[in-house]
């Protein structure tokens, strides 16, 4: 199963670190990554693959909260099946 | 791969534009569970719900975490307990919503609603002792949510039932008056109720359903509003319509998804999604905002229904493509007291009860969570009643009716119930008596529209 991290806030040193670095401590697997910056404001969005994750979905997301906390950004875990039915017919 | 902008999208609709699901909710028959001895019919309906819901609220949670989405309500409908009722020729009906109540409670479900009779035609045995067991039962039970069927374009308007729930209402709210009426909130009279609706307080398990069934109710007023506010300026009508409608799909298609996983988890197969705007009393969730986005100056004004209609039939054109099966109510709510917007309307005069009548006859429902004096007349209650069931019966909709006499209160003051059913301005009513009228009984018959074959 694929999960979709959003991570929005303003850009600071070090948020794709400390996000990837929470995922591989679960091993969760980042397949893909986009981010951009518009005006200060970060956006970046990864695709992981999570069947292998040694922690809960929960406790990932409780985990990507503190990441989210320390950053001072909006971190989102959600399952990529919200986007595609939402977006794709 | 999906879009950086589609996602950011649903990200912003769910934590600042209110998306989300309103309620799961696990219909069940309870056919299977008549007996002449009441006390062993109920322990039936028991059983029969904690079997059947055991892992419902736990699945509506697991799914809850697992995509994302908030999923506000998991309740459970039951088929009408006047049909349960009818073999125990008991005078203790209320028993049943003892039972009702002990179940939700037990599962933790929100509400669970079938307290209810249909009645539409005439009384078959039981209707009558349950109707009569209604403010009882409402007023000692916290989830149980009633309602009764008294007309429909097929069978026209049973006016013995409509005289009859005006009684009904009044002392609904009256042996609640200590905790704002809510006796009367938990109650809905219908012409042409939904068999497979999940919202409440009308859902039930109509008798043409499947043994269990999942229904799922959408939610979403926030989310159109802010697509018109960010999209609308300048558009024309035809345009506006066009982005209702592709909002409505995609928040449609979330409630598809949780639909098809919730009865997947729970084995139970997918009944329909109901395609509805049901507002909450958040700001910014609100159907009467959307109204306003389009060009009205205040919710109530002329031209509301206009906008309203054109907003309910959008609605279902973009939902209808979203979902594999569509039912219940589908459509615009215009809860008075449930939305912030209409709320404002209301206390500044600019709504009243006129105006939502005529907005009813385009609106999914009807007159809905409508705060009126206390002191108001069993009959003019039926009479409104009756004039709602005749726009359900003509038109071939539904409607309903559920107002709030506020036991010891005029118009102009304030009931507050709090949580999802919001605040409402008492509204005053129209002058003139309408009681020889409701007093004479007997039945409407049905119109015109029903010889269809």
């Amino acid at each position: 199963m694929k999960a979709v991290i959003t991570v929005i806030g303003k850009d600071t040193v070090g948020i794709l670190a400390k996000v990837s670095d929470a995922c591989a401590q679960a091993s969760v697997n980042i397949v893909e990554v986009t981010q951009s910056v518009l005006q200060d404001m970060f956006a970046m969005i990864m695709l992981v693959e999570i069947d292998k994750s040694t922690v809960g979905l929960d406790e990932l997301r409780d985990n990507l909260d503190k990441v989210g906390e320390a950053t001072n950004t909006k971190i989102h875990v959600m399952h990529e099946d919200i986007f595609n039915s939402m977006h794709k017919i | 791969m999906l879009e950086t902008k589609d996602i950011l999208e649903t990200i912003n609709m769910i934590d600042n534009e209110n998306l989300d699901v309103r309620t799961i909710t696990m219909g069940i028959s309870l056919l299977d569970c008549l007996d002449e001895d009441i006390d062993k019919a109920c322990t039936k309906v028991y059983d029969k719900i904690c079997r059947s819901a055991g892992d419902l609220v736990k699945t509506g949670e697991d799914i809850e975490h697992e995509y994302g989405i908030p999923i506000i309500h998991k309740r459970i409908s039951v088929t009408p307990i006047g049909m349960v009722a009818a073999p125990c020729q008991s005078k203790n009906v209320v028993k049943f919503a003892y039972a009702l109540d002990k179940a939700a409670k037990e599962l933790g479900v929100n509400f669970i609603g079938g307290y209810s009779a249909l009645v539409q035609k005439g009384f078959a045995s039981g209707d009558y002792a349950l109707i009569e067991s209604i403010p009882q039962a409402l007023s000692e039970t916290d989830f149980v949510c009633s309602s009764v069927n008294i007309g429909s374009t097929k069978a026209g308007i049973n006016m013995d039932a409509v005289k009859m729930m005006g009684k009904t209402v009044k002392r609904a709210a009256e042996l609640t008056a200590d905790r704002n009426c809510i006796g009367a909130a938990k109650l809905v009279v219908f012409c042409n109720a939904p068999e497979d609706n999940p919202f409440m307080a009308g859902a039930f398990h109509g008798v043409g359903e499947a043994d269990t069934v999942i229904n799922v109710g959408v939610s979403g007023p926030g989310v159109v509003r802010a697509a018109l506010a960010k999209s609308g300026e300048g558009k024309d009508i035809t345009e506006i319509a066009d982005l209702v409608k592709r909002t409505a799909f995609k928040i449609t298609r979330m409630g598809q998804l949780v639909a098809k996983e919730a009865s997947k988890r729970l084995c139970v197969p997918f009944g329909i999604v109901d395609l509805s705007l049901a507002p909450t009393p958040a700001v910014g969730d609100s159907v009467a905002y959307i109204l306003e986005e389009m060009g009205l100056e205040t919710c109530g004004c002329h031209g509301t229904t206009a906008a309203l209609a054109l907003l309910n039939d959008a609605v279902k054109k973009g939902g209808v493509m979203a979902s594999s099966h569509v039912g219940g109510l589908s459509g615009a709510f215009i809860p008075v007291s449930e939305d912030a917007g209409m709320i404002a309307a209301a206390k500044s005069g600019r709504l009243d009860i006129t105006k939502l009548e005529s907005m009813t006859a385009v609106c999914s429902v009807g007159l809905d969570m409508i705060v009126v004096p206390g002191d108001i007349s069993a009959e003019k209650i039926s009479a409104i009643i009756a004039d709602e069931a005749a726009i359900g019966m003509v038109n071939t909709k539904t409607t309903a009716v559920r107002l709030i006499p506020a036991i010891g209160k005029k118009a102009g003051e304030m009931l507050e119930f709090g949580g999802l059913l919001g605040a409402g301005p008492v509204m005053p009513v129209r002058e003139g008596s309408p009681d020889v009228f409701i007093n004479r009984g007997g039945r409407i018959p049905a119109p015109l529209q029903a010889l269809k074959n």
